[in-house]
Parts: structure tokens; sequence; C-alpha cells
């Protein structure tokens, strides 16, 4: 089900993350102050946008699971978090690395951005660990989902609040995402936005489909064994499958 | 509806009584529940004496940290709210633990009463023990560390502790709810709350810096108002979902 | 419109993950019945409990007790059943009477009920002290004015006489047994015994329905085939 349209999808994907990769690297202009380093804009940037957005829509899919009671809204929400996850570490990861290269410290606070980043980040970490903790699937699920809604809501806040107390303590913000982009580099932005966008929603159906299938098999495999137990050995785990039918009413 | 049953003079009310009997009002279950709450905790001493102890001892350990006799200003207040924070961790670590121990759960869940009475019990009976921890930590703080007046803090410092509990009243109750009934219970229930109460301790801190100033500032407003909707939005959302949190 | 059975569950199925817990699960039970519900370690059968004390949702299946389809109404009928399990569900520091009025609370119950419930298991005295000071036994007649307070239609009992000695179990009898005239399903590992107090025997293994069938039509035989 979710793996018809994922060649399409791939090619789509490495098509767009090539050439923004050309224009980042040959047609964006250089920056006066900051030289070839501030290129890692296009990839900080977008990453951090797509992460935050992917938690939130983690949460969105955990509401839906509370409303509908069905299982596989619960794999969607965990896959995007778990994605998310990953884009987040890559956020950091570059972040700081820009923050070595245009201010000369690896963590600076005075990026209201990236202190938000590193909380929401502290926050989503614990996801894993608590799914880890629950044994029963349902239970597991539906704590998952409560998680993943609170999270989704604290991001935004947590982005406001944030930013109101570093412009009151250091009154010297620093405001370098805002639309104030000269031509070409808005351009090389949506190019590098989209194509990171694209990557994480090729990922999304990747891993869902790839659990999709495990779950078909495991299926057969019990249908064919005529032993319930045979298939589905009890196993702690953190990660949700997809059971055919959906969840309790 | 029933065939008739021998013994039947033991049975407290006619078959359809319990049919027709109105489910019990929240206040009424709040109340049972808060009761039960505080007298659980009245006998065997299980937060609040650990939160306000944790909290003079903190304090020691801030002095000998940051190597200072007396904190004021922006100092005073990181040192007192984080205090209150760590302290108040232990209290939600707590909350639950009785009735997951003892099958409180499922003994609440048997009865008509609305889930969300449970909530408010929970989060009122919290809010009791931040006030009784205060109690002991603020004087212990202006004792130890302080080095400006309490008195002329006060007023605005009042205020601020009250805003500060309800945050952590309505996070807590939420996360020691999900934190409960997990494996690893006593790790994931700060692992899950401070992240959270990140915004509540910004909000406290930045509000008391200029009533621990030397000489006192006035109370900004902003902060209380950041703090306030920070709550409510959280209120709300505890409110929404801990009903999930309970079913088996 | 409320129908005649007092529990009715058709295809009931409850998975636990990838597993199943229960597998259409088809019985009906008329108002003032006995259930007994059988079957080796890990059949489903505490689950079945938990799921009509609305404790549990249904995955997929029908479940209606006292008339009331689970777990839309819910609601309607907690007050009305009562469970009594393993665990007694009370509070280890407060007193017999404090837990008592606690659950009376829960329940919009006045406090009389316990009284009287207190007297007929014999506990009148003892009533004041923390649980946590009584035996077992103790407790668990305790935790049966519990679970009997609001005065339930329905009694959902898994191994109700476990820690019980004789002369609580003769107390306990006619708040408990047939002659309460309560409609009851009991869980027990003690299939003889259970046998001579039940209308309707149903057997789980591995979730699934090995027998249904009257009480007096099991015989030795079909209990030995399901407990194999």
């Amino acid at each position: 089900m979710y793996g018809k349209r994922l060649r399409g999808l791939a090619l789509t994907t490495c098509a767009a993350l090539t050439l923004t990769l050309v224009a980042v690297l040959f047609w964006a202009p250089n920056d006066a102050t900051e030289g070839f380093l501030q290129k890692i804009f296009y990839v900080h940037v977008p990453l951090a946008i797509v992460t935050l957005s992917g938690f939130i829509a983690g949460g969105l899919m955990a509401i839906q699971h509370l409303r509908t009671r069905d299982a596989r809204w619960d794999v969607r929400s965990y896959v995007a978090i778990h994605i998310s996850l990953v884009f987040g570490v890559g956020v950091l990861i570059t972040g700081s690395i820009w923050a070595k290269g245009a201010w000369g410290h690896w963590w600076v606070w005075d990026e209201p951005t990236l202190v938000s980043f590193l909380l929401v980040m502290l926050l989503y970490a614990t996801y894993q660990p608590l799914r880890f903790a629950i044994e029963d699937p349902d239970r597991q699920a539906r704590a998952a989902s409560v998680f993943a809604i609170t999270a989704g809501v604290f991001v935004p806040i947590c982005f406001t609040i944030v930013r109101l107390s570093s412009a009151y303590v250091h009154p010297r913000t620093l405001d370098n995402i805002s639309g104030d982009l000269p031509g070409r580099m808005q351009v090389v932005f949506w190019m590098a936005l989209a194509s990171i966008g694209l990557l994480w929603l090729l990922l999304w159906r990747y891993e869902m489909a790839s659990k999709h299938a495990s779950a078909q098999l495991r299926r057969l495999r019990r249908l064919l064994s005529d032993d319930e137990d045979d298939a589905a050995p009890l196993r702690r785990s953190a990660a949700p499958t997809m059971t055919h039918a959906g969840s309790a009413r | 509806m029933s065939a008739l049953r021998d013994g039947a003079d033991e049975r407290l009310e006619t078959p359809a009584a319990a049919a027709l009997r109105a489910p019990p009002t929240m206040r009424s279950v709040v109340g049972a529940l808060l009761r039960k709450e505080l007298r659980v905790e009245l006998r065997t001493f299980e937060s609040v004496p650990a939160m306000s102890l944790f909290s003079v001892t903190t304090y020691v350990l801030f002095h000998f940290g940051l190597q200072k006799d007396t904190v004021t200003g922006s100092l005073a207040s990181g040192v007192l709210w984080v205090t209150l924070l760590f302290a108040s961790v232990l209290g939600i670590n707590r909350l639950f633990v009785a009735d997951a121990e003892q099958g409180g759960f499922d003994g609440f869940l048997l009865s008509p009463a609305d889930r969300s009475a449970l909530l408010l019990a929970k989060a009122l009976a919290l809010f009791i023990y931040l006030l009784a921890l205060e109690l002991v930590a603020v004087p212990a703080f202006a004792l130890l560390l302080l080095g400006s007046s309490l008195a002329a803090a006060m007023p605005g410092l009042l205020v601020v502790l009250a805003l500060g509990n309800l945050g952590v009243a309505a996070i807590g109750t939420l996360v020691g709810a999900l934190a409960v009934r997990t494996r690893a219970r006593d790790l994931l229930g700060p692992l899950l709350s401070l992240p959270l109460l990140v915004p509540v301790v910004i909000g406290c801190a930045l509000a008391t810096t200029p009533l621990f100033a030397v000489p006192a500032g006035g109370l900004p407003l902003r902060w209380l108002l950041t703090l306030g909707l920070y709550d409510l939005v959280f209120a709300v959302i505890a409110f929404a979902l801990f009903d999930f949190l309970l079913e088996d | 419109m409320a129908t005649l059975a007092a529990v009715e569950l058709r295809g009931l199925t409850r998975r636990y993950g990838e597993r199943v817990a229960l597998a259409e699960v088809t019985v009906a039970l008329e108002p003032g019945q006995t259930l007994a519900v059988l079957g080796p370690n890990g059949a489903g059968k505490t689950t079945l409990l938990r799921l009509l004390a609305t404790l549990l949702r249904p995955h997929a299946g029908v479940a209606r007790v006292l008339g009331h389809a689970l777990p839309e109404e819910s609601w309607a009928v907690r007050g009305r059943i009562g469970l009594l399990g393993h665990e007694p569900l009370l509070y280890r520091e407060l007193s017999a009477r404090e837990n008592l009025a606690f659950h009376a609370a829960l329940h919009g119950v006045g406090a009389g009920a316990a009284e009287r419930l207190l007297a007929a298991v014999g506990m009148e005295r003892r009533a004041d002290e923390p649980l946590r000071t009584l035996s077992r036994g103790m407790v668990q007649r305790v935790a049966v004015c519990r679970a009997l307070l609001h005065d339930p239609e329905l009694l959902l009992l898994d191994e109700p006489r476990a820690n019980l000695d004789p002369a609580a179990s003769e107390l306990v009898e006619p708040l408990l047994g047939r002659s309460s005239g309560r409609t009851r399903v009991i869980v027990s590992h003690d299939p003889a015994g259970v046998l001579a107090e039940a209308d309707l025997v149903l057997g789980l293994v591995r979730g699934r329905v090995a027998l249904l069938a009257p009480a007096a039509e099991v015989d030795g035989a079909a209990l030995r085939e399901l407990y194999r």
C-alpha cells in the first residue's frame, strides 16, 4: 500500500537534492562576511523547518490515533517523530558547525532558535525510551500519542518563549531566517526546503512501506503455521507494528 | 428484571435502584479523592518532607558550587527556581505511585465518577505539596543565600510562586500519569517533565530577577502573562489527554 | 430498549499487539445466572473479566453488559458491576472504614451500606485500623465489602474465596454466592468446586472458546480435555 509511488518519489527527491546541491555550490552567492561556510545555512535551516514540521505532524497523527483508535495512525506518528529526530540531530550538528564558523564557538546561547531546538530535542529524545518502557502495545501506543500531542504543542510555545526571553536577556537579536534574503539566496533556499521536505516524505513512506510489509509477512506466517505464538515472539520493543485491522474501538 | 432470589434481605437496595442512582457530583468525587490523597501523604510522609529536605541540601550545594555566600538579582532567581524545580520533580515522581501499586486506578475506573476528577484532585494535591515545600524552601533560601530583602520581594514573589505552582501542577500531573505505569518510572518522570517545565522556569526566573535585585524593582507583568498563558495551555492539554492515560 | 440477557458477547476479540488474547468469544448469560470461566493459565480468563468490568475495550465483536454496549455505554454500567479480583483495590494506609467511605463517595452511595457490609463480614471491630496491620484474609473480607458497596447487579469474581478461611468463606457466601440473587461471572482454578454453583460453563484455551455448555452437562472428561 505504501510502496506504490515510492519509486517516483525517490527519483523526484534525488533529482531535487542534486539540483539544489548544484545550486548551492555554484549558483548561490558567497556571503561577504562568512564566506563559503555560510552555505551550510541552506542545509541547516530547511532541516530545522522540516524537523519541526515533522514533530508537529507526528502530533497531529497522534490526535487522529486517539480519536479513531486505529493503530495505523500510531505507526505513522511514530515514524514521523522517529525520522524527525534523526533530522534534528542533523540540525544540531550543522547549527554547531555554522556557529563555530560564524561566531567562533561551537555553541551560542544568544541564538534563540538553536536553544529552543536543543530543548525540543531533549524532550523528543525521551519518546523512544518512553515507548520502550511500556510493554502492553495498546497502552504504549496511547501513552506515546499523549506524549506526541503534548510535545507537539510544546514546540511552537517553546520557540516563542525562548525568543521572548532571549530578546530580554540578549538585546542584540540575531534574526537571520526571516524573509529579507536577496533574490538568488531566496530561490536556493526554497529549493533546499523543498528537497529536504521531499527527503523527509520519502523516508517516511519508505519506513511505512517496510513496516507494512513486515506485518504482512508475519501475518502470513501465522496463518500458515497454525500456531499463534510462532510468528510473533513477544520481544519488548519501542516500535509499534502494523496490526491488520487497527486497534480498540 | 432479575428472578427472585433467596437471601434477598441481604440486598441493600432494590435492584433497579442501582441503575437509577445519580452519578456522584464532580465536587464530591474530587473532595473524596483529595481527602484520600492527603490522608495517605500525612500517614506516610512520602513526598513533602523529602522535597523540603532536598531543597535545603541543594542550597548548600549551590553555596559550594557557586562559591558564593549571598546571591542577588538573576543569580538569586536562578538558584531559587532551579532548586524548586528539582524538588518538584521528586513530588511528581511520587504522585501516582501509591495508586499504581495498590490498585488505585482500577478502583477509580470501576466507579461511575468522571475521569477528570482524578486529574483535578491530583493536580490540587500536587499544588498543596508545592505550597508546603515552599513554606520551607523560601524562608530557607532567604536565610542561607539570599542577599536582598525577602520582605521587599514578598507580594510579587507570592504571585510568581502561585503561577509557577499551577504550571508544575498541570504538567506534573500529566507527566506523572504518563510515567507511572512504565518500567523506568523514576527516570522517565524527570526526563519528561524537565523540558516541559523549562518555560515555567524561564517565566518565573525572569519575573523574580528584579524582585531580588538590589535595589528591588517592580514585577514585570509580561512574564506573569506568559506564565499564565503557558499554565492555561497545558492545563487544557492535561484535561483533554488525561483520560487516555488511565485506561488499561 | 434493554435486552433480556445480563451479559451478551458475540465474536468478542481482544488483541495484545499482534497476538490474540481473546478471539471470537460468544456467550450469553441470563440475569441471576452464574457463569463459570475455566481454562489453563494464559487462556484469557482475566482479560475477559476485565473486559466485562469495562477496564478493557474490545478490539472487535459485540459486548453488551446489562443491556448496554461496551465500550460506548461503559459509563452507564460502571455503577452496576462489582469486581473482586486478586488485588483488593484498597489503600493499605487507610482503615477499612476510610477505604469504604472513599469508594462510597466514588460511587455516589451513602455511608450506611458500608457499615452493614462490615458487620456482615465480621469486620466491624477492626474497621478503624490501617489495612496494612490486618491479615490477608481480613483484607479480602474488606475487599468483598468494597465490591458490594454499590449493590451491583453483576458480580465479576476472580477466585473469590482465595485467602479466606472457612469461617470467613461462610460469612461471605450469602453476599457473593448463588443465594445473593446477583448475576455472576466467576473465574476459578478449581473447576470441580465452581461447577457446583454454576449454571453455565465457558472454557477458554488460548483465548478461544473450547467449551460452552450448561454446568449440568459438563463432566470430568470434558474438564480434563480442557486442561490438557
